[in-house]
């Protein structure tokens, strides 16, 4: 099942590049809900079974290439999984407009590739190829920003590649001096080696650096609005949901699994909190000031993209492994809520703009009246990215308050509570404007049913995953290939 | 069927599936759409008194729990304080649903007014039965999320703006009560409501740390209660729609705040370790505060719904201040109170919001004479007036004497002079009211903006005819086992404050 996840998307994406234009949304979607049926199947597998571990073509390491999936792998799929079956959804209708027509001929085989990518990363244990992927998201991922074809999206475009590519180098000298001196690059090797090493650490210093520009974490965040507000609406969804949860799906491999227990470095670990805090105070407060909807949302992913990284103090300060699980926990349920809630937040802004000809929300008006399911979608999914119940956002704020209260480091919890409030003040900015009725203005053009549902869905899911935290407590403590260690300072 | 695990849920789901299909209807469907809000109302009052019976008579225990993980459960559990805060909501949905539907006759988005309506009273059900803090928790803050698009319904600038500062207030205060939860949590474990509370037994070396979670929990809570300099959202959100403050200032929004006080005191804190803590005085102090500035604030309002409002936020303190007095009667008074005061202010307001409808007046000038014209709204609202002032035999009477008797055997004599300072306040701004609708003059001709066979439509005579009627019975027949005042001793029993 594992290889059908990577062959299916790259199949995919080759078949459209040998249809015509307007044929390559067949195969975009079929291949869209066959990958979201093995993701759940998969994910059943190991909640019965355990994680996995295999080799490829049957050869170990060091030579072979090895492939796990564990609890936290699966959750990225998952995630993935629903996030990309809706968007294509959603895709297959928007890009059957008018001018977006010709879009649609180049964003199948990259949104497959894209995906392929994403899946392959969620299951490689060995960092190269981990690279090997990376680079290949990120290509697919700046080619798809650059899709509207209008000049500052080009330009965006662009600098999204130019950072994605100097993180990357980043990345590749860190494995540089991993293989010098490790003389492997798989991460369960890896995690076994001497504790203390100097050059490692130096390593993992690198390749976080690396992965931190490609996850925009503040102060590295500056190309992420333009490239995410650019772009059409289901390309800013995956990049907002998808792609950046890769690059730190990769950091939580790195710190957590394969140099766990090998250089524990608190002070590095408090200053990345501290990132995160920043990040979730100057990214909300952007968001509040933007008047253009599409930065309202991308510069949310920044704020929200900072909760993440409050993760790595908790780690190293919590002595009780219980509250450990519970940030570990907390980390994982804001990285799928807020997939599942930003993916739906761009796909309704899609429908709004589409409707109403603008990305000010100044100029629009009567869009509750008119579009009151993607007004209920905006709401929904804005309860979650605000941290209300009932919702999975809601959910990762309390186990992540509750793990900041119970490790003593109180600054922090500042962030789950202003941040809970600076959200708030953005999402009802928007819903308010869209309140607004005005005899006058003429409104609007049509959304297609489809486009409207998919985005509900998205909605939906965000807020339905706050009901069952249990499975994933379970999945993160009892199916893990590696053991979960935050060691003590 | 396991009764005891389903009729809670069947209650909080009639209004909840209700409010969702009513979500889907086509706007035009008003038929289906009355007939679904008036079936699901009167099956959850039948649900609810069903509930009662098995809880009272035959003695069965309700609870619906899961486990969301890590000490965080969402319980449900019926206890008689439970049962009389959703007894109250029930009954009191039913007939304001009636009202609406005769309000909101013709007006534009109804199918999105019912269907929130719908969560808002499956938010206060939820509150109601919620067993622990955290559920609790989960429903105040979906509480405020249902009552917002309720606040603005009129889309107007004013009440946009309105909707905003009600936003500010309680998501802010939202805040509070959130870290106050979940930092009680990490101290002292999962935080059901039991009857004597349940934090005495921590050590001393927790007791500064539970002080200052007593202050953001009630911050927080104190917000939706209008604890004075909380307060500032509840005049303005009176653009809304009547039927809206009707139930936002008699059970929903106002009395959550209230209730959850309640909770916090006797069956988070417990009362008398409150008491130990050095916490009921400031309480008793803030709510004594607001119980005279919210009536001073009112005497000088013009116009009736804002004069009736700062009426609110000085009634609902009643609640708070019985809560904060350690003796057995002010904790009745404090709990037959959340009844008492519910059924008086939803007759206020439903007799406001019919003059309002029919005759188009707004202000207090304007009103002269009115009980001409409309007899029996009049009657209505003298009746319920006179309650709030405390008339006997009225139901604001008992709370009163209750809270009063409690204050000297306390005592705290300053308690008695604060509620008869509040009397002669409340005197002042309803008696200059009720005089002019039946003494004065009108200044001029009233056009009737809806003509119909009684002084109002049927809809909204009859809402207010049956508040009003169980305002006088809860006093005359406060000695009868299953009066509201019956109903607070036996729950005051139930906590062991009540001999």
């Amino acid at each position: 099942m594992l290889e059908l996840m990577v062959l299916i998307p790259f199949s995919g994406a080759v078949l459209c590049l040998f249809l015509p234009g307007q044929l390559r949304r067949w195969p975009g979607l079929l291949s869209a809900g066959s990958v979201l049926m093995i993701s759940v199947l998969l994910a059943r597998d190991i909640y019965l079974h355990g994680a996995i571990r295999r080799h490829l073509g049957g050869w170990v390491e060091p030579l072979g290439i090895g492939l796990h999936i564990d609890g936290l792998s699966v959750f990225f799929i998952l995630m993935t999984g629903l996030v990309g079956f809706l968007v294509s959804l959603y895709s297959f209708s928007q890009f059957s407009f008018g001018r977006s027509r010709d879009q649609a001929a180049h964003f199948w085989p990259l949104w497959l590739l894209l995906w392929g990518a994403l899946n392959t990363l969620f299951f490689v244990s060995d960092i190269f190829n981990s690279y090997v992927v990376l680079e290949l998201i990120s290509i697919s991922a700046a080619a798809l920003a650059a899709l509207s074809g209008s000049r500052a999206s080009l330009v965006a475009a662009l600098r999204y590649f130019l950072v994605a590519m100097a993180g990357s180098m980043a990345f590749l000298l860190g494995i540089g001096f991993i293989y010098a001196q490790a003389g492997t690059l798989d991460m369960f090797l890896i995690s076994a080696a001497e504790p203390g090493d100097p050059l490692m650490a130096a390593a993992l210093g690198l390749m976080t650096v690396g992965l931190i520009m490609k996850t925009a974490l503040f102060p590295f965040h500056f190309w992420l609005p333009p490239a995410h507000g650019e772009a059409p609406a289901p390309v800013s969804a995956v990049l907002s949901a998808l792609v950046i949860k890769g690059s730190f799906y990769l950091l939580l491999r790195l710190w957590f699994s394969a140099f766990a227990g090998n250089i524990i470095n608190p002070p590095v670990a408090a200053v990345m909190g501290g990132l995160g805090f920043a990040a979730v105070i100057w990214g909300s407060y952007q968001a509040i000031i933007q008047d253009r909807l599409k930065l309202i949302i991308a510069y949310s992913s920044i704020g929200q993209i900072g909760y993440l990284f409050i993760l790595f103090p908790l780690m190293f300060v919590s002595a009780d492994p219980a509250w450990q699980t519970e940030a570990w926990t907390a980390c994982t349920y804001q990285t799928i809520s807020h997939g599942l809630a930003k993916a739906a937040l761009f796909l309704a802004a899609g429908n709004l703009i589409q409707a109403s000809g603008t990305d000010n929300i100044r100029s629009m008006r009567n869009i509750a009246g008119r579009l009151p399911m993607t007004t209920f979608t905006l709401g929904l999914a804005g309860v979650s990215l605000m941290g209300l119940p009932p919702s999975g956002g809601f959910v990762a704020k309390w186990m992540l308050l509750q793990s900041i209260l119970a490790s003593g480091q109180w600054w922090l919890a500042a962030a789950p509570v202003l941040g809970g409030l600076l959200t708030a003040a953005y999402i009802f900015k928007i819903l308010a404007h869209t309140f607004i009725s005005d005899e006058n203005s003429v409104c609007c053009l049509p959304v297609s049913y489809l486009m409207e549902k998919s985005a509900l869905l998205l909605a939906i899911f965000s807020i339905l995953i706050g009901f069952r935290a249990e499975e994933v407590i379970f999945m993160l403590e009892n199916r893990m290939s590696f053991e979960i260690i935050g060691g003590s300072p | 069927m396991d009764l005891g695990f389903w009729l809670p849920i069947l209650v909080l789901s009639s209004s909840l599936i209700t409010g969702l299909i009513i979500f889907f209807l086509k706007e035009e469907s008003t038929g289906l759409r009355t007939v679904l809000n008036l079936l699901a109302a009167a099956f959850k009052v039948v649900a609810v008194h069903y509930m009662a019976f098995r809880l009272l008579v035959l003695d069965k225990a309700h609870e619906v729990s899961f486990s969301m993980g890590l000490g965080f459960d969402f319980v449900l559990r019926v206890d008689f304080l439970s049962l009389m805060f959703v007894s109250l909501s029930s009954n009191l949905w039913l007939v304001t649903t009636l009202y609406a539907v005769g309000y909101l006759e013709g007006s534009p988005n109804r199918s999105r007014f019912f269907g929130f309506f719908s969560l808002c009273v499956t938010a206060s059900t939820g509150i109601a039965l919620a067993g622990n803090l955290i559920t609790f928790f989960i429903f105040y803050e979906f509480l405020t999320l249902v009552t917002y698009p309720l606040v603005v319904h009129r889309e107007t600038r004013t009440a946009l703006e309105a909707g905003r500062t009600y936003l500010w207030y309680t998501i802010l205060g939202g805040s509070f009560l959130f870290v106050g939860v979940v930092w009680l949590q990490v101290i002292a474990g999962p935080l059901d409501f039991i009857d004597t509370g349940i934090l005495e037994g921590l050590g001393s070396e927790h007791h500064r740390t539970l002080s200052i979670i007593f202050l953001l929990l009630i911050v927080g809570l104190g917000v939706k209660a209008a604890l004075v300099p909380l307060h500032g959202w509840l005049p303005v959100a009176m653009v809304a729609p009547a039927p809206v403050s009707a139930l936002l200032h008699a059970v929903a929004v106002v009395k959550a705040g209230a209730f959850g006080i309640v909770r916090v005191v006797f069956d988070v804190f417990g009362r008398d370790f409150a008491g130990f803590l050095g916490l009921l005085a400031p309480l008793a102090g803030a709510a004594a505060l607001t119980i005279i500035f919210g009536s001073v604030r009112a005497l000088y309002q013009t116009d009736l719904k804002k004069r009736l409002a700062y009426s609110t936020v000085s009634q609902v303190s009643y609640i708070t201040i019985g809560a904060a007095v350690i003796a057995p009667f002010s904790t009745v008074g404090a709990i037959v109170h959340l009844v008492h005061q519910g059924v008086m202010k939803i007759t206020l307001f439903f007799c406001a919001g019919n003059i309002a409808e029919t005759l188009g007046l707004h202000k207090i000038r304007d009103i002269k004479g009115v009980a001409r014209r409309m007899p029996v709204t009049a009657g209505l609202f003298t009746i319920a007036a006179f309650g709030m002032i405390g008339v006997p035999p009225l139901a604001g009477f008992i709370s009163k004497w209750y809270l009063g008797i409690g204050g000297l055997d306390a005592g705290k004599d300053w308690i008695l002079a604060v509620l008869v300072l509040s009397s002669i306040l409340n005197s002042a701004y309803f008696l200059p009211v009720i005089h002019a609708m039946w003494f004065e003059h009108p200044d001029k001709e009233w056009k009737t903006l809806r003509p119909s066979r009684f002084e109002a439509p049927w809809t909204l005579l009859l809402p207010p005819l049956i508040t009003a009627a169980a305002a006088l019975l809860a006093g005359i027949l406060a000695g009868w086992e299953w009066s509201p005042l019956g109903v607070a001793k036996q729950i005051a029993q139930g906590m062991g404050v009540y001999p």
